[in-house]
């Protein structure tokens, strides 16, 4: 077989490699997100930490020229407005969702009056690791050059699952997510664990953000992110806050994110612009389906705001 | 005693989000310190570029009309514990349907017909828009913070497909617009101001939906479920109807601004329609305690801080962004400072007094 001629073949396996590689900020955020709603509060800010750490990891990355580095400190300005969101939700009567819309905005805004100078310059990218060295074509080549942060999410699925299932810390968050009097009584604090659950949820927003101005699309502009960190907030609702359905949710909403581009890659260019919204028609088809008026979600923290 | 409560209760209403302003621009003033600007300087410019020549007043106006209007659809909703951000959505989605209705129309008609048509397709499809995110919630129990910030990117999305294919004027070529709705048909400046028509009708918008929510049975009604929705449904109100109905008065508010935009200010549907009024609406409700008469001057403030963007930038080299920063911060604070009210003695009733 010619290698580039695929013909119709390409758009599945475009959709495929989208899915590992659009996925994979879904995948950070909604990580994070699940540890900070199993502690009984919602951060909607996680939008405005994507693009935060998107711009913090380009910047560090030109300049040290480690990408690494970058990504590091994108995770620590992540977790650095969660310590906000965390410390001014604690006050009595402030409202999680309300500040949770005020950071996302205060987190764009910063992203775009600190980046500004970082708009043209080239950073180096992270490296991918090619799985797909067996094969002459070079469309399958491409779709399995697997990032390395994306392993690094797979590996963070089944042990942020241990950590929430089977260790005393994971067991000390659900109680405090689930009832704040019963974490009283047992002498937990709510504010000190709510406080490290949405700092480390900030911190993982904050990676996912530097895979997009560090691998995919690789460089930092202003329409980078466009609500992948809000769809993310609302695929850890109908995953049942549950990283495992998060992992699956990510990827079937990375192959929602990649069939735009892929239809376009073969000459289907009318409704690209629809195409490229099929994330959020998905997300909200599915929270449709999955919600109901008249019971709680099954598996929702008790003291979980946004679905009472 | 109680006409000393209510008072009291107004002073705290007003004093608390003032005090967050003036903690809000020292903290931002500390930001621009930081990055090596002297904080005086900007305080000044902002205050120029505001309120400071009779032009830039003009300005802060023609940015304060969309804000009325996208505020009241955050505004309108939250008198019944509803949290809607999808007023970006709406204003868009608002402002192509007035843009198609005017394809749609035939030439020659009265321009107050055509200019009518105009305003009701953009109000009736901004209510459309955000009336499904208040069924999702009755209905569906859809969160409807969630909900109406995904149709805002699904706006979005529309509007572009709409622009760069089936509405497409093929003459915009740098810039892909709808067909333009013609000079004769644009809606006028009010007499003796160069600001145009969009900021009384935001204004009578907003005298409209405070009757209708402090005047009226309906109001009564709706606010009651804001208090307790249990408590409203158990009493027999029509909980579902009063929350759809707001939903829908709220996002014909926003699909109005984007008409008006679209009629007054651009004269095409395009992307100048994102500009982000939606969002700095949800500041601007917030900060007027989601109260419709107080989003009046609020609006008028914010635009100010909105129009003052551009002076910063020409005068200091300082990125757009920086209302967005200023913005943010003010949000914040605002939000913080929640946790003051009924904390100060002072604004409390001495009890058996």
């Amino acid at each position: 077989m010619e290698s580039g001629d695929l013909g119709w073949l390409t758009v599945p396996l475009a959709v495929f490699a989208g899915a590992i590689r659009v996925s994979t900020p879904f995948l950070f955020v909604s990580l994070g997100e699940c540890l900070t709603e199993r502690s009984g509060r919602i951060n909607l800010g996680l939008e405005g930490t994507l693009v935060m750490g998107a711009m913090s990891g380009y910047a560090v990355s030109y300049l040290s020229g480690s990408p690494w580095l970058g990504v590091l400190v994108a995770g620590i300005v992540g977790s650095g407005f969660g310590l906000v969101h965390a410390l001014v939700c604690n006050l009595p009567k402030v409202n999680d969702i309300a500040l949770g819309i005020a950071l996302m905005l205060l987190g764009t805004g910063l992203a775009f009056f600190l980046g500004k100078n970082f708009i043209q310059p080239q950073a180096p990218n992270l490296p991918s690791i090619d799985l797909g060295w067996w094969s002459d074509i070079e469309q399958v080549r491409s779709a399995l050059e697997i990032n390395v942060l994306f392993l690094v999410g797979m590996a963070l699925t089944p042990a942020i699952m241990f950590f929430l299932q089977r260790t005393k810390w994971g067991l000390i968050l659900r109680t405090v997510g689930d009832s704040e009097d019963a974490a009283r009584s047992l002498g937990f604090s709510v504010e000190r664990t709510r406080m490290l659950a949405t700092m480390a949820g900030g911190f993982l927003a904050g990676v996912g953000g530097s895979f997009l101005s560090l691998y995919y699309p690789g460089s930092w502009s202003e329409g980078l992110s466009s609500g992948q960190g809000i769809t993310a907030v609302a695929l850890v609702i109908f995953a049942r806050w549950n990283p495992l359905y998060c992992f699956y949710a990510s990827l079937l909403f990375g192959g929602a994110g990649a069939l735009g581009p892929a239809l376009q890659a073969v000459g289907v260019t009318s409704g690209y612009y629809l195409f490229n919204a099929a994330p959020y028609i998905l997300t909200l088809g599915i929270m449709i389906a999955m919600s109901s008026s008249t019971r709680r979600f099954r598996g929702a923290p008790g003291e979980l705001s946004v679905t009472r | 005693m109680a006409n000393a409560g209510r008072i009291l209760g107004a002073l705290e209403a007003l004093t608390i989000p003032m005090l967050a302003l003036a903690v809000s621009m020292v903290l931002f003033g500390a930001f621009v310190m930081i990055v090596g600007v002297d904080p005086v300087e900007v305080y000044a410019l902002m205050y120029k570029g505001a309120f400071g020549t009779s032009f830039s007043i003009q300005n802060t106006l023609l940015r304060a009309a969309p804000l009325i209007l996208a505020a009241l659809c955050t505004a309108l909703p939250a008198q019944l514990g509803m949290v809607i951000i999808g007023g970006e959505g709406a204003l868009v989605i608002g402002g192509l349907a007035a843009a198609a209705m005017a394809v749609i129309l035939p030439g020659g008609m009265p321009v107050l017909v055509f200019q009518g048509a105009m305003v009701i397709a953009g109000m009736s499809a901004g209510g459309a828009w955000i009336g499904i995110s208040g069924a999702l919630r009755h209905y569906r129990g859809v969160n409807e913070t969630i909900s109406s910030l995904l149709m805002t990117y699904i706006a979005i999305a529309i509007l572009n497909h709409m622009v760069f294919g089936p509405l497409r004027d093929p003459a915009s070529l740098n810039h892909p617009s709808t067909q333009p709705i013609g000079d004769e048909n644009m809606i006028g400046t009010i007499p003796g101001m160069d600001v145009h028509w969009g900021l009384i009708f935001g204004i009578v918008f907003c005298l409209f939906t405070y009757v209708l929510m402090y005047r009226t049975t309906f109001g009564f009604s709706a606010r009651m479920v804001g208090g307790n929705v249990r408590a409203a449904a158990m009493s027999g109100l029509p909980v579902g109807k009063l929350l759809i109905i707001t939903c829908v008065i709220a996002g014909s508010a926003a699909g109005l601004a984007g008409a008006i935009e679209v009629a007054a200010v651009h004269g095409a549907a395009n992307d100048a329609l994102i500009a982000g009024y939606g969002y700095t609406g949800i500041l601007v409700a917030f900060l007027a305690r989601q109260n419709p008469l107080a989003v009046i001057p609020v609006a008028i403030l914010l635009g100010g801080i909105d129009a003052s963007g551009g002076l910063l930038q020409r005068r200091l080299d300082l990125p757009d962004a920086t209302v967005l920063v200023l913005q943010g911060i003010i949000f914040v604070v605002i939000l913080a400072s929640e946790t003051l009210f009924g904390r100060i003695k002072f604004f409390q009733v001495k009890e058996a007094a």
